[in-house]
């Protein structure tokens, strides 16, 4: 008979058998089982092994606090390592396979590693392995890291899908128990928009797991009744299966709901979780509490658990971990567990109370002023060592160990926002502090109230005061009759004496020799403690061993508690899969890209791609026969020279700008003047930072008076209008100007080369002439073009050939850029990328990112008497500082190799011949470079101390990254056509 | 209406609009908007809102508003600043329609081809927008229009209906990141 620790009753589906196997073996559990309810059913305790010492270990909890019953759950690349198996809603055909462990789970050849515990104490790593040094990169390291961590990730990309959202409300409440269920019961009738979330797939919190906490019927009952009457009300939104795992600034929690984390396999396109940003305008903590155990010698056997978790296998689950359970209790909770056990059937072999005054049962034994000190069984539980109050040891035999050391709060969400809890004499514990957030109130257990009565009530009257806040009115609903019982503990953390080790943190595996370990070694603060034995830091972030820690270090240094300290809970609550913060993000709509008009023609064309910004721009157009990109480049920059080229330059910023006083204000964004601008020309601008530096350079076009298109770099798209708005906004809000980006709605090509203009002519309507004279160098209008399409053309060139800009709306941009081409077939017109366009630029000397990099004056690029003095405009004053305009700062210089086979490199630096190569003698450094087909060499663009005055000079172009050294000739920055002549022809 | 020779493309790169239907959504590419962007030139507010009353059949939409008026949708997009829209056969020189209208009591700008415009009905499509946008979608009437970020991208949304009828504006050159977003999350709640 297979579930043989099944008890009676519970509120699993057992019409609903399912079937599923651990570590390969079958067993069967039923619906609504969790995998560690369903594997103590069949009796397995063993679950897991611990993290470094390897020992065997068994589930420890009945909740999402569970240290030890990690399991690694399905196959393939939808493995998913540390799961809690206390946490996991089992399914039919779920796998699990235990972790940590080779060969297997019961024979760990790595338990070697608690043999040797004397070396693994705390704060090893920094003491060992120091010899010889030359170990730690090739030997030590590896080798840790691979004894290191628990689960295994499948290294293959997880094929799961997730998604992710936002949801606002007036009320959120984390937490179905008693007091959150009574709060949502108050809140939703008072109409306000409320979302109920749980991490647990039923609704109910202790309700589920105690029996007679309500006095007129099973408290399961009621919650049934309220969870009806919240998801009939359209204002509630019930989450279940949602952990909210962190709160963040101006009332924003995250939320991780695992919507198909209980089948088999999601269907495709749904998601597996859903990590959702809640918007709440108030919201109340109801988490709960998590038990904690008393640590003793060797506590860490599977079989030894926390005894409210035990009470919630048996009453929710129907399950005990063994049918003999000895219970070690610092309070009357601890008598609980014992009396539902042995009602249901479970040999309570003793109940050991701390305490010399424990209440004594008919059913069972009660050992008073009793305390356990050391355990055996090596795979699992089988006697517990009592030490009697009157000195006298007793060895009671069990496969159970329930310990019952108090209640902690869950206080972490309040903790997030660096809020610092609370001691609590009255329950030796840590509440959140009264009004400490007026966005997060707190109620139930959560907030230190223990009792039944006392936590719907708390529940109901957070609820009804935080929604006074929003002017909601809320009236208290009618509570059931519920246990109130006072707390009677006393505080009791770890049996003192012993030689063994006493486990604090299961999952990191610190004890309490480790904590003393660390206190003689002068760690004395607990951050510092935390950090060195790594207390806590484990994905359970410490939630059953914190507290017990810091007794420890109370008891070392002599105070209490709460002046000890304690650490920081941090955001998450519980871990959440990487996958569902990435959402819909990832691979290659990791992030959104941007497609330029002509994108589909250029795929078809077989051009290579490369990203600038969020763009995707042809990088090459490559040909038959072509297998380098040079080849392609190099063909595509000549043909632009002798005869014609066309590239869509659509990415350039486009910025309208409109009203009376646009001139105005683009005279005082540029440092050239734009006030007498005609209508019907373009000018090139350059805009300056406030601090005199240069920002960005484009080109203005004046349509109408009122009127301006102005162009930007395509990097600098953005930034300069937000700065532009900027200026508009809050610098000269009296101007009358308006401004909007229309970079979308216009596909633009330049069109280049000696046969631009016949090439255009075939394309614009005949009605407009762009003859040399009507339509100069620098002129700008609107024109139609094949026959009556409203289109813009400037005659502007970053080539340096004879060039136009032409732009049309963008829908038409597929058709015109094949038009244009047609067109220029009879000129062998090509179509040409970004990467040509580069080398087009350098040798024209244009500068580009490169040159604008943030650090370069209109000086250094030559421009320096663009920045006008007659008017005033943005940078102007700081750019006259003294040392930015100085005779002997760089200057924008071109550079040839003296051997026409050296390659330049950008980045290199400059250094004079003859002097040492160091910082000290720096010259500059060389900023773009690109292989020249005109020059027939490299070529370089770079910033030389006083390089205006040097143009002839033979210079070393040093790279010591690769120990390059070549020399170089200085010219001007123009390596074609430097008296622009081709523009005008 | 000129009688040119290029044929335009959709913004998803199609010669006809696409759609898509998914479960119980339907989404569907609008290319036939026509959208200019109107700011109002300073101090003429009132005389701006006079030449417009006869076209919106009202006032101008004030923040977080649309106005869906027989002849033109109008959205509020900024301080002193709205997009008109209508349909593109009908208007295909919108922009100088409206400057024609509005003289220079505002600037006007052409936008039809700066948005690619999604159609999204669908019985329920709260929880499609819940994973969409940060706005509280469930409270969104007929009438409701505003900005959002859609997966990074700068969005306008507009409410035709509340929870069955949205119409979404999308920067064009990411038209097709946002389609592939706009489906996947169809998918997710269809």
């Amino acid at each position: 008979m297979s579930q043989r620790n099944r008890l009676e009753g519970g509120l699993i589906e057992r019409r609903r058998p399912l079937s599923f196997s651990f570590d390969g073996k079958s067993y069967t559990g039923y619906a609504g089982d969790t995998l560690a309810s369903a594997l103590l059913a069949n009796d397995v305790r063993l679950m897991g092994r611990s993290f470094k010492y390897h020992r065997p270990r068994g589930v420890f909890s009945a909740g999402s606090e569970e240290p030890n019953a990690l399991v690694e759950l399905r196959s393939g690349a939808r493995r998913e390592p540390n799961s809690r198996a206390t946490v996991t809603e089992l399914y039919d055909g779920l796998k699990a396979e235990s972790q940590n462990k080779f060969p297997s789970l019961r024979f760990d050849v790595l338990a070697i590693n608690d043999a040797l515990s004397s070396f693994l104490s705390a704060g090893f790593y920094y003491k060992t392995f120091m010899w010889p040094s030359a170990f730690w990169e090739k030997v030590y390291e590896p080798a840790i890291r691979r004894a290191a961590g628990l689960g295994r990730l499948s290294g293959e990309e997880d094929t799961d899908t997730y998604d992710k959202g936002f949801l606002h409300c007036d009320l959120l409440i984390i937490g179905a128990g008693p007091s959150g269920l009574a709060a949502a019961l108050t809140a939703g009738r008072a109409g306000a928009d409320v979302i109920l979330a749980d991490e647990d797939f039923l609704m109910g919190g202790r309700l589920l797991a105690e029996k007679d906490l309500l006095s007129v019927r099973q408290g399961s009952d009621w919650t049934a009744d309220v969870i009806g009457e919240l998801s009939n009300l359209p204002n509630v939104r019930l989450m279940t299966r949602t952990t909210v795992f962190g709160q963040y600034d101006h009332g924003i929690f995250g939320a991780v709901e695992r919507v198909l984390d209980h089948v088999l396999e999601p269907q495709p396109h749904k998601p597996r979780q859903v990590l959702w940003r809640i918007h709440a305008k108030r919201a109340l903590l109801t988490a709960g509490a998590t038990e904690r155990p008393i640590a003793f010698e060797n506590n860490d056997r599977p079989g030894i658990m926390l005894a409210g978790a035990m009470r919630a296998y048996a009453n929710r689950w129907a399950v005990t971990a063994s049918k003999d359970v000895v219970i070690f209790t610092n309070n009357d909770d601890g008598h609980r567990t014992a009396r539902d056990l042995s009602a249901n059937g479970v040999n309570i072999a003793a109940l050991v109370d701390c305490r010399t005054n424990a209440p004594t049962w008919k059913e069972f034994e009660v050992f008073s002023g009793g305390e356990i000190i050391n355990s055996r069984g090596r795979l699992g539980l089988r006697s517990v060592k009592v030490r009697l109050q009157d000195g006298s040891v007793k060895e009671i035999a069990c496969g159970a160990l329930g310990l019952a050391g108090g209640w902690n709060p869950n206080v972490h969400l309040t903790c997030h926002k660096r809020g610092r809890p609370v001691w609590n004499k009255a329950i030796s514990a840590f509440i959140p502090a009264p009004d400490g957030d007026p966005l997060l109130r707190v109620a139930g257990a959560a907030a230190g109230i223990f009792s039944t009565r006392g936590a719907l009530k708390s529940g109901a009257e957070k609820a009804i005061d935080a929604l006074e806040d929003l002017d909601i009115s809320a009236h208290m609903p009618d509570l059931p009759e519920a246990e109130d019982a006072p707390i009677n503990a006393a505080p009791f953390w770890y049996v003192k004496g012993g030689k063994g080790r006493a486990w604090l943190d299961l999952q990191n595996d610190v004890t309490v020799k480790d904590i003393k370990l660390a206190h003689q070694e002068g760690f004395k603060s607990v951050e510092h403690v935390k950090r060195y034995t790594t207390l806590g830091m484990a994905t359970d972030q410490g939630k059953t061993a914190n507290i017990g820690a810091l007794a420890v270090l109370a008891d070392l240094d002599g105070k209490a508690i709460p002046d000890v300290g304690t650490t920081i809970f941090r955001p998450p609550y519980t871990p959440v899969s990487i996958g569902a913060f990435a959402g819909r993000s990832r691979g290659k709509e990791f992030r959104p890209y941007r497609l330029t008009p002509s994108h589909k023609w250029a795929e078809e064309q077989g051009a290579i791609f490369v990203e600038a910004g969020n763009w995707l721009r042809a990088q090459w157009f490559p040909i038959e026969g072509e297998t380098h990109w040079r080849q392609s480049v190099d063909r595509e920059v000549l043909a632009v020279r002798k005869s014609g080229g066309v590239c869509d330059v659509t990415t350039l910023g486009k910025i309208d700008v409109q009203g009376a006083d646009a001139a105005e204000f683009l005279n005082h964004i540029y440092s050239n003047g734009f006030a007498k601008l005609p209508v019907g020309k373009t000018r090139y601008g350059l805009m300056l930072r406030e601090d005199g530096l240069a920002m960005d350079d484009g080109t203005a076009a004046r349509l109408a008076e009122d009127h301006f298109v102005v162009t930007t770099t395509t990097a600098n798209a953005v930034s300069v209008f937000r700065h532009m708005e900027f200026c508009r906004q809050c610098l000269w809000p009296g101007l009358d100007v308006q401004l909007i980006s229309t970079t979308e709605a216009w596909a633009q090509f330049a069109v280049a080369g000696p046969n631009a203009r016949k090439l255009l002519q075939k394309i614009v309507d005949p009605a407009y002439d762009i003859s040399n004279e009507a339509f100069p160098y620098m002129a700008c209008g609107e024109v139609t073009i094949c026959g009556g399409l409203r289109a813009r053309l400037f005659r502007i060139s970053f080539s340096g050939e004879l060039a136009y800009e032409i732009a049309v709306p963008t829908r038409y941009g597929d058709a015109l850029i094949r038009r244009l081409m047609e067109a220029g077939r009879e000129f062998d017109a090509i179509p040409y990328g970004t990467e040509a366009l580069g080398v087009l630029r350098i040798e024209k000397g244009h500068a580009a990112g490169n040159e604008l990099n943030g650090q370069s004056t209109a000086a250094m690029l030559g421009m320096g008497r663009m920045v006008s003095q007659k008017k005033d405009s943005i940078g102007r004053v700081l750019a006259g500082r003294p040392h930015l305009i100085r005779e002997d700062d760089y200057r924008l210089v071109g550079l040839t190799p003296v051997s026409a086979d050296s390659t330049i490199l950008a980045g290199a630096h400059l250094m004079n011949i003859g002097e040492i190569a160091s910082a000290a003698n720096d010259q500059g450094w060389v900023t773009s470079t690109a292989y020249s087909p005109h020059i027939g060499s490299s070529i370089g663009l770079a910033f030389l101390k006083k390089g205006d005055q040097r143009h002839g000079d033979v210079i070393r172009i040093v790279n010591p990254l690769d120990d390059g050294d070549i020399e170089a000739t200085v010219t001007g920055p123009h390596f074609i056509d430097p008296e622009g002549e081709r523009l005008r022809v | 209406m000129s009688d040119h020779i290029l044929t335009p493309l959709t913004a998803l790169g199609k010669t006809t609009s696409t759609t898509d239907i998914i479960g119980g959504i339907t989404l569907c590419e609008n290319p036939n908007f026509a959208i200019a962007s109107l700011a109002v030139r300073q101090g003429r507010g009132q005389d701006l809102q006079t030449l417009l009353t006869p076209v919106l059949d009202g006032e101008l939409p004030g923040p977080g508003r649309a106005v869906l008026s027989e002849s033109a949708t109008a959205i509020w997009t900024g301080n002193g600043q709205w997009f008109l829209m209508a349909p593109l056969s009908e208007h295909p020189d919108y922009a100088a329609e409206i400057k024609d209208l509005v003289k220079d009591t505002a600037s006007v700008t052409e936008q039809t081809d700066g948005w690619v415009i999604f159609d999204l009905t669908g019985d329920d499509l709260v929880p499609m927008l819940e994973r969409l946008c940060n706005l509280n979608s469930k409270a969104l009437a007929a009438g409701h229009a505003t900005r959002c970020l859609i997966e990074h991208l700068g969005c306008l949304i507009i409410c035709r209906e509340s929870g069955r009828n949205f119409t979404i504006l999308g920067p064009r050159s990411s038209a097709s990141s946002l389609h592939h977003t706009l489906v996947t999350a169809a998918h997710s709640v269809a």
